[in-house]
């Protein structure tokens, strides 16, 4: 029992515990020997033997597979077991912090604290600040129409950068051939991307999830490919350049206004995703998603139509990435195809994975973490993307909710109605 | 003609390599349903690791072909190990999550090889030393063939027959398709379906291996990025030929390779990725089961 | 005659599942199909309900007091709007999805509201969504599981869970209830509550019910005709009695208990 291993020390079990991570992790020395130890370069011909390495490795994994087998076992033990004392603690003091947020004065209060947090940024952080947030609420978008995607609709979609592009090359070159601007741009990228999203999805409609994630990848990097090597349209690699810049009739914007003025864009536009997203989510369309995620040979025998279904969802996500598009072409004012890698694709995954699938408040906050946390961290930016791999990996062992774990909504039935309902009732059963 | 030839044999070497990586795709797929993101990597590695020994060898003194069977066979082994660590750890926790699970667990994986190699060694591309000799009698022919061309073909050739042996005659053979048929029928009959697995990907991992050292002296250079293409490019040929189906990965290898190099050599070079994308939404459109594969009944 | 299957077929590959059979339910009727263990029954199941497109076979259905009409290679969720619903041999229900929303997603076929809807919440579709809460939250207690609405539905016990997939097949407004072995795994007296609630179905909702059991006792109380098949094939009709004496069908059972 998970409760038990944790308040009782059992000398015999922690040296079976340090008995099996010995063993891994002499067997990770002699498996990333030739890697992290020597390095070949073939250029000069020269060979580098870092055999400090190895004291690393053996440490590292020595700490790791330790930590590993505890919460493996854990999550095993939990699986079977009741709630422990320890998880019933938090269960309580979760408990006490909604009730605590379901105060009106409460939830007001926390509210406008946020509205002052948000207004005030771009003024007190300065440009730098403002740009990197405006970056993370750029992927906020991203992942919460991923998450209609993946959360919601439970197909796994890691081509989803594409529409991203689309978005991004509809407004610059509409504005390019025919002087489109900034505004009307943001619902044509939006269309595109939605429709493009809904088009690749027809091919896939019959088949099993897995191949929806081949395809969409394969679409990605056919966009890709076609934005590089149709240079009569758009210009190849080396992109576009000069792409305006929002701007509110007439008025020139210096550069430091501009960066507040796209700050306070993207505060409306995730402003405007939560809002929908969270409708979609309570209503009839939300509720099939999950069906269909949860089960869809039964949802369709429930007589949900599977196809329109999916559509749906793939529809609805592909549409904020064409909108995010647009606003990324015009912030930068600069995009060619090398911004649009399946890498980029896989950022926005770990956003949904980490900050938990389906759920809003989850996404979110694995957004801001994950983009957030390297551009601080300088040193750390280099281990990024191998970080990134280790989080999807250990999210889905661990804890394949996310973080932030989707509660399914409680509908409240006033006695009255009960009563209406419970005179054509059965006894029903004992439980 | 010869251009045509030439074209010929370049799609039947992209082919061969293609199913190398197309067979581990394929067995896994057929064991435990799972698309292996990161099966490239696997491949990847394996070159990195020939890569490694054969600069360490040549230093040592010894002559090309030793170097080349030597580091091949570490290359091997050492793909073998990392597919089955990788397949202890991200892989078998999580074989009774949702599918969901399994395939972003794949995708994580995928993503860390490739950092890892990234940061240990390098993130520029390497020359690959030529390993594989010139063979006089290939000089002859008309049309070209390079000796790695030759090599290639017929390694493959090769391994292909040694995996339908095993998987047709050998106890673990029986086991693997007893598995892949229905794991709690297969264990209840007293297989070992971890252990069938883990050597699914063991072997797997090792056919990878070696395509990544033939392709490698072929192409004459290497970087942490080359197994991402190399293993969509193979999945894609799995999937061509009937995912789960050892016959048609080869089959789809053969088509897919044969497609890019036509493609490219009489259309266009700058869209040979995208011809096989197009070949892979052809497929899932007309015929989703593959060329060889066998239509899948949903259990309801 | 609600239901009326002629010659239905089902080939897989080479083995045939499901060979001619017809098979006829009347309004208001219990006709259960019963037959050994790999006879075909859950195969011609999943063709009557489009799940599977059968070989060959027409399948024909008629809401009392309407004309008859052919369902056979329409898709599952057209032929579960017509008026046709099911539950699961192995328990299907969304399992992260709470009691009532399983329910509801049982309600979507007879929904109007569209995505538009969903974001600016007209009049109308608050309407509808209040309703759905509503009616849902009826079958809940029709079946006797209305307290556990908002939990987890895979929380629930085994015999509750059972009961939620009849509600969610009730939901979708059937005139026809297919039940595929709705007492697997069931004790003597959660068999017995479920006997009674089936019934009762039947007489408040006019239902006629067509079920897969292997549980005999369950069969002979509950079912006015019983069809008996073996092999793909149809071996016996008859009531219950009927069916017990006839020499093909004791055959065919051999060494399993058919005197209960």
């Amino acid at each position: 029992m998970s409760s038990q291993a944790t308040t009782q020390p059992q000398p015999r079990r922690y040296l079976a515990y340090a008995r099996r991570s010995l063993l891994v992790s002499i067997w990770f020395a002699i498996l990333t020997f030739p890697i992290i130890v020597i390095r070949a370069n073939t250029i000069t011909g020269t060979i580098t033997w870092r055999w400090h390495n190895i004291g690393w490795i053996v440490g590292g994994t020595f700490v790791g597979s330790w930590i590993w087998r505890y919460f493996l076992e854990r999550k095993r033990a939990g699986a079977a077991a009741t709630m422990g004392p320890l998880r019933q603690r938090l269960a309580a003091s979760r408990a006490i912090v909604a009730q605590a947020v379901r105060r009106p004065a409460v939830a007001r209060g926390g509210i406008a604290a946020l509205l002052l947090l948000v207004v005030a940024f771009p003024f007190v952080g300065g440009m730098y600040q403002t740009n990197i947030m405006t970056t993370a609420l750029l992927y906020v978008v991203l992942g919460l129409g991923l998450n209609i995607i993946i959360g919601l609709g439970g197909m796994l979609h890691i081509g989803y950068i594409a529409f991203y592009a689309l978005g991004a090359y509809s407004y610059a070159l509409l504005n390019f051939h025919f002087g489109l601007n900034f505004w009307l741009a943001l619902p044509v990228g939006a269309l595109v991307g939605g429709l493009f999203s809904l088009a690749i999805g027809i091919p896939v409609l019959r088949l099993r999830g897995d191949y929806l994630a081949i395809v969409t990848l394969a679409f990605a990097e056919i966009t890709r490919l076609v934005l590089e090597n149709w240079s009569s349209l758009t210009f190849g690699t080396a992109g576009i350049r000069n792409i305006p810049r929002p701007a509110i009739a007439g008025i020139r914007l210096t550069l430091p206004q501009t960066t507040t003025f796209v700050y306070f864009i993207m505060i409306l536009m995730v402003a405007l995703t939560i809002f929908v997203v969270n409708r979609l989510e309570n209503s009839r369309i939300g509720r099939q998603f999950v069906a269909m995620k949860e089960d869809f040979i039964a949802c369709q025998a429930m007589g949900v139509n599977i196809a329109r279904t999916k559509l749906a969802a793939l529809g609805l996500g592909g549409m904020w990435a064409g909108l995010a598009g647009v606003v990324f072409a015009a912030r930068t004012t600069f995009i060619n195809p090398a911004s649009f890698t399946v890498w980029e694709s896989i950022i926005v995954l770990c956003t949904v994975v980490l900050g938990g699938m389906g759920s809003i408040p989850g996404v979110i906050t694995g957004a801001l973490v994950l983009i957030l946390v390297p551009e601080y961290l300088r040193a750390f930016a280099q281990f990024r993307m191998l970080l990134f791999g280790a989080v999807l990996v250990t999210m889905m062992v661990f804890r394949p909710g996310g973080l932030i774990q989707k509660r399914r909504r409680a509908y409240t039935i006033s006695a009255q109605e009960k009563q209406v309902a419970g005179e054509i009732g059965d006894p029903g059963i004992q439980g | 003609m010869n251009y045509f030839l030439g074209l010929f044999v370049s799609g039947l070497t992209r082919g061969s390599i293609y199913a190398l990586l197309a067979l581990g795709y394929t067995m896994v797929y057929g064991i435990i349903e799972l698309i292996n993101f990161a099966h490239g990597e696997i491949y990847m590695i394996g070159a990195f690791t020939a890569l490694i020994l054969a600069s360490v060898l040549s230093i040592a003194g010894l002559d090309a072909i030793s170097i080349l069977v030597i580091a091949s066979l570490v290359a091997m082994i050492y793909s073998a190990a990392y597919g089955f660590t990788m397949e202890k750890i991200a892989y078998k926790p999580v074989r009774n999550s949702q599918r969901l699970s399994a395939l972003i667990s794949a995708i994580g994986m995928s993503l860390f090889l490739q950092n890892y190699v990234r940061l240990a060694q390098t993130s520029n591309f390497l020359p690959f030393p030529t390993l594989i000799p010139r063979f006089g009698f290939l000089q002859q022919l008309t049309f070209q063939v390079t000796s790695a061309q030759f090599v290639i073909f017929v390694t493959t050739t090769v391994v292909m027959i040694l995996l339908t042996l095993l998987i047709k005659f050998t106890r673990i053979g029986k086991s693997m398709r007893a598995a892949s048929q229905d794991k709690t029928m297969a264990m209840l009959l007293g297989v070992n379906v971890n252990r069938v697995i883990a050597l699914t990907f063991i072997i797997g991992s090792a056919t990878a291996a070696l395509g990544g050292v033939l392709i490698s002296s072929f192409t004459g250079q290497i970087n942490f990025y080359i197994g991402f293409m190399a293993g969509i490019k193979a999945f894609v040929a799995a999937v061509l030929g009937g995912i789960g189906s050892i016959p048609g990965a080869v089959l789809g290898s053969f088509v897919l390779g044969w497609t890019e190099s036509f493609g490219a050599g009489y259309i266009s070079s700058d869209y040979e990725d995208v011809f096989a994308f197009a070949i892979l939404v052809l497929i899932l459109i007309f015929k989703p089961s593959g060329l060889l594969g066998r239509p899948e009944n949903k259990k309801v | 005659m609600v239901l009326d299957v002629r010659g239905l077929t089902m080939d897989f590959g080479g083995l045939r599942a499901v060979d001619h059979v017809d098979l006829q339910v009347n309004e208001g009727e219990i006709v259960a199909l019963i037959g050994p263990n790999g006879a075909g029954k859950t195969t011609f199941f999943n063709c009557v309900t489009g799940m599977y497109v059968p070989t060959a076979g027409t399948v024909t259905i008629a809401r009392p007091g309407t004309d008859a009409r052919q369902i056979t290679r329409m898709r599952p969720h057209l032929i579960t709007a017509q008026g046709l619903a099911r539950t699961f041999q192995n328990i299907r229900l969304f399992s992260e999805m709470t009691v009532l929303e399983n329910v509801m997603i049982g309600r979507d076929c007879r929904l109007s509201a569209g995505i538009l809807g969903a974001i600016v919440r007209n009049r109308k579709t608050v309407a509808e969504e209040k309703q759905v809460v509503l009616d849902s939250y009826a079958m809940l207690e029709m079946v006797g599981i209305g307290r556990w609405a908002n939990e987890t539905a895979k929380n629930l016990p085994y015999g509750a869970q059972r009961r939620l997939e009849i509600a969610r097949a009730l939901a979708t407004e059937p005139f026809l209830l297919l039940l595929d072995e709705p007492a697997a795994g069931m004790n003597p007296q959660e068999t017995r509550d479920l006997v009674a609630l089936i019934r009762r179905l039947r007489t408040d909702h006019h239902l006629s019910i067509f079920l897969i059991e292997h549980d005999m006792s369950l069969v002979m109380t509950l079912s006015e005709r019983i069809y008996v098949m073996d092999y793909g094939k149809l071996i016996a009709v008859g009531d219950p009695g009927e069916v017990r004496r006839d020499p093909s069908v004791i055959k065919a059972y051999l060494g399993e208990d058919v005197s209960a």
